[in-house]
């Protein structure tokens, strides 16, 4: 599911000229480049802890920051994305019980949430009316 | 974080979310101290709400660990340097 979105997300921020950076945990991220091994759609792969890091000590910043959310550690690192980076931050918020998770979210960000479990497709569908690429 | 692992630490919560982690060191240590998402104890930048707070035992360090898949472990590790490092911040 959350390795769909990621391509589906990479895909569409980079035609509109975005320059995509992963930032995952080790399982997260070698789903991704174990799924895409010639690289038609990553950029740039980081250890989610060493990307924390990075941006704390201000050595790096995005523009954008797209948060995973499916538990309550999702919503934790999307909190400290909104204290240490001055990205515009989107909280995806997906799984059984998203709606749980939305309520936690008391941070500045724009939230976007749906049942998604299995299939992809709400998540995608509410992504889309939302369209962060453009913003 | 590779030195979590190494630390000899004492897992005090595990699987919780931030909140229980939050009030499980307000209720149960009597000194603590409130820090930002991204400060660092020992090699770790801690992740969570703001403020997220630390606790204070003589000189054992109690504070959220929190892992993506796993949800946030509270540690107390026994370190005097970053207890008394942690106590200037009140100051």
């Amino acid at each position: 599911m959350q390795t769909s979105i990621a391509f589906y997300l990479i895909s569409r921020l980079k035609k509109a000229g975005i320059t995509p950076v992963v930032a995952g945990n080790k399982a997260a991220n070698t789903l991704l480049v174990g799924s895409d091994p010639d690289r038609h759609y990553l950029g740039e792969v980081i250890d989610l802890d060493r990307a924390v890091g990075l941006i704390t000590e201000k050595k790096r910043d995005f523009d954008r920051c797209f948060v995973f959310i499916h538990n309550d550690a999702g919503v934790s690192y999307a909190a400290t994305m909104g204290a240490i980076s001055g990205a515009k931050l989107y909280a995806l918020v997906y799984g059984e019980h998203f709606d749980e998770q939305v309520k936690k979210i008391d941070f500045p960000c724009t939230v976007i949430a749906a049942k998604a479990v299995h299939n992809p497709l709400p998540l995608r569908k509410a992504i889309d009316e939302v369209a962060p690429w453009a913003a | 974080m590779g030195c979590v692992e190494s630390m000899n630490y004492e897992i005090l919560l595990r699987d919780a979310s931030f909140k229980e982690s939050r009030d499980y060191i307000r209720s149960n240590f009597k000194e603590s101290v409130d820090v930002q998402p991204g400060f660092k104890i020992f090699d770790v930048y801690v992740i969570g709400l703001p403020p997220i707070a630390i606790g204070l035992d003589g000189d054992f360090v109690i504070f959220p660990y929190t892992k993506p898949c796993h949800g946030t472990f509270l540690l107390r590790v026994e370190d005097r340097e970053e207890a008394a490092r942690l106590r200037l911040l009140k100051k």
